[in-house]
């Protein structure tokens, strides 16, 4: 199952960058669409973060954590401007510390 | 023409310079991936096929808190869709046909978009487009491997807090798009949105949930208007 998600989801996003270099752009011209299609990442990845950060490792139930301290750290790194994979592992450091006190 | 060559080299050399940054994130992704349950092979087939970032942390982040393939696979799929509009934009700009086209569209990402986009002409557009799309990829999947076997040899991924980092990979991917207010509004409610799901749907779906937030954000703000020049 985990593969028909790889591949399946991999070509359908290779053909979603494809079907924008060839359809005429009139097609998805229309300025709600397009507005839609502007707002999903940011919605998308803010309940990214959210559901990563605090929904409890059995399911169906919000926790706070490691994951929260660590998202913490992630949000100083970034406003000091830490480049990509500094806020990155820079928060798994900081989770691990906290499990290990 | 010297003044060419010169345009030129300096956009190749603005392109190397954002295409290492970022092709070296591949090292997070493969241990994201490897910490999340998918094997090696898995992971280096996300960073091979489907080679968009945001889509491939999303697709592993869902599968590694408990979410089926199939919530997994819509959600890299949605995120997927900006690519889309990316090509839109680019499509007259960078006047691919054929073969070509069919091998640009795999590079069509975030970066190569940013660095080709402002460039005066075709010229200097395909060389920014290119220098930066062809160096990721290569890039980012032997970063892919080298982060995925690493991950796999240290031992459980949560006593190196990488389940954490994931969180942190997304908010990463999120700060920069923060620029307007609708947008962080967009944010703030797509967030209580998910953790409000979290508690009523199975894991995976929250996510899928918030994308409502943005078609409900798009309706309900003013929209801009239309150009003047508009043809009949």
């Amino acid at each position: 199952m985990i593969w028909w998600a790889v591949l399946g989801a991999g070509v359908g996003c290779y053909l979603l960058k494809l079907a924008g270099l060839s359809v005429p752009a009139r097609v998805l011209g229309n300025p709600l669409v397009a507005r839609i299609a502007d707002l999903i990442p940011v919605a998308l990845l803010a309940a990214l973060v959210t559901v990563q950060v605090l929904a409890a490792p059995e399911g169906r139930a919000l926790t706070l954590d490691a994951r929260l301290f660590a998202l913490g750290v992630a949000v100083l790194l970034l406003l000091a401007r830490a480049p990509f994979l500094v806020v990155v592992f820079g928060s798994a450091a900081a989770a691990a510390l906290v499990r290990l006190l | 023409m010297g003044t060419d060559q010169d345009a030129r080299r300096a956009v190749v050399r603005d392109s190397l310079g954002v295409a290492i940054a970022t092709g070296t994130y591949g090292l997070s992704f493969g241990a994201v991936g490897v910490a999340s349950g998918l094997d090696v092979a898995q992971t280096c087939a996300l960073s091979l096929v489907m080679f968009t970032g945001a889509s491939q942390f999303a697709l592993v982040g869902v599968l590694g808190s408990g979410g089926t393939p199939l919530a997994g696979a819509l959600t890299a799929l949605l995120l997927g869709t900006r690519n889309t509009l990316y090509g839109l934009r680019m499509a007259p700009l960078l006047g691919y046909r054929g073969w070509r086209r069919l091998t640009a569209a795999h590079v069509l990402i975030d970066e190569s978009t940013a660095m080709s986009v402002t460039r005066p002409d075709r010229d200097l557009a395909r060389t920014g487009f290119l220098t930066t799309g062809l160096t990721i990829f290569v890039l980012w999947n032997l970063t892919t491997l080298v982060g995925a076997v690493a991950g796999e040899r240290l031992g459980d991924p949560r006593d190196l807090g990488l389940d954490a980092a994931v969180g942190a990979a997304f908010l990463a991917l999120l700060w920069p798009r923060l620029s307007t207010p609708v947008l962080r509004v967009t944010a703030v409610l797509a967030s209580l949105v998910a953790a409000g799901a979290v508690t009523v749907t199975p894991a995976g779906v929250p996510v899928l949930v918030a994308a409502g937030v943005a078609v409900l954000v798009a309706v309900l703000t003013p929209r801009r208007p239309p150009p003047p020049e508009e043809a009949p």
